[in-house]
């Protein structure tokens, strides 16, 4: 079970990118920035919190690559970076992809049980 | 049966993943599929080249389960852990320890089951002690161990 090398080098930077999506708010300004470039001052809007607050949480966002931002000082305008996301997104995947083959195993012998218990019907079993 | 895709997995909170599917059968029949062992060893971890060799439940508070999984080449992965609650066809919650730990501790599985109009939801809570291990598990699943097995023996599966 051990990993390689290779995966461990990526793990810092996965590390970060997970420990950034852990939060909701981080990930409503994701889920925000994902239809568009936006500004500090829009992005802190919906959220019931200061400038500041906001400001403290896209600077975690920033350091995990997850977005950058603008050079216009006045605006700063916030963009999502898709690459992060999507390397995290593919770990999730795999995870997935493991669990779906093993509930296919499921599917099949449910199936079977189904089957089994059409052919002959008993009285229900007690656990 | 195919139901490619209906597996969902989410990270409800930053310890824990939840992995919820539906299935085309009643509570009681998937209930009795995760805690017989004559029927969790047809099904659980069984991937292509990997079957279960050892399989013990002793289904109640306090209770233990044992598994053990053989590979090619020799390879197995066994996991332990002890039942802490039983609702009957309801909950299942139980605590999980890798025989070879890719993470430290132990982790803490819940499995619901509801059902409705025959078919079943079942969604599985596990719980790590730490968000850091969290993510060595999102970042490193089961699969990790069995690569090899993927590349040699991939159709085995479809007979089951």
């Amino acid at each position: 079970m051990e990993r390689s090398s290779h995966a461990r080098g990526d793990s810092a930077r996965l590390d970060a990118t997970f420990a950034a999506l852990a939060d909701p708010t981080r990930r409503a300004i994701l889920a925000r920035l994902a239809q568009g470039e936006t500004s500090v001052m829009d992005l802190a809007k919906p959220f019931a919190m200061s400038q500041p607050a906001i400001s403290k949480h896209l600077k975690v966002l920033e350091r995990a690559g997850l977005i950058s931002r603008g050079r216009d000082a006045q605006r700063r305008p916030c963009r999502i970076e898709a690459a992060p996301l999507a390397e995290a997104n593919a770990y999730l995947e795999k995870y997935r992809q493991f669990w779906e083959r093993t509930f296919e195993n499921l599917d099949n012998l449910l199936e079977e049980m189904k089957a089994e218990q059409a052919r002959s019907p008993r009285k229900k079993r007690t656990h | 049966m195919m139901n490619t895709g209906k597996t969902k997995v989410t990270t409800p909170s930053d310890r824990e993943i939840m992995i919820t599917r539906e299935f085309n059968a009643p509570r009681a029949l998937v209930y009795d599929a995760y805690t017989r062992p004559e029927l969790i060893r047809r099904w659980l971890g069984v991937q292509p080249g990997w079957s279960m060799a050892v399989c013990e439940v002793d289904l109640r508070v306090g209770g233990t389960y044992r598994y053990q999984w053989r590979g090619p080449d020799g390879m197995s992965m066994g996991m332990r852990g002890v039942y802490w609650e039983i609702v009957p066809r309801e909950k299942l919650v139980s605590s999980e320890k890798f025989d070879e730990a890719w993470y430290q501790g132990d982790a803490m599985g819940t499995v619901e089951f509801r059902e409705n109009a025959g078919r079943t939801t079942i969604t599985t809570t596990i719980r790590y002690d730490s968000q850091e291990i969290r993510d060595a598990v999102l970042k490193s699943p089961m699969e990790q161990g069995m690569a090899a097995a993927f590349n040699t023996l991939e159709e085995l599966l479809a007979s089951l």
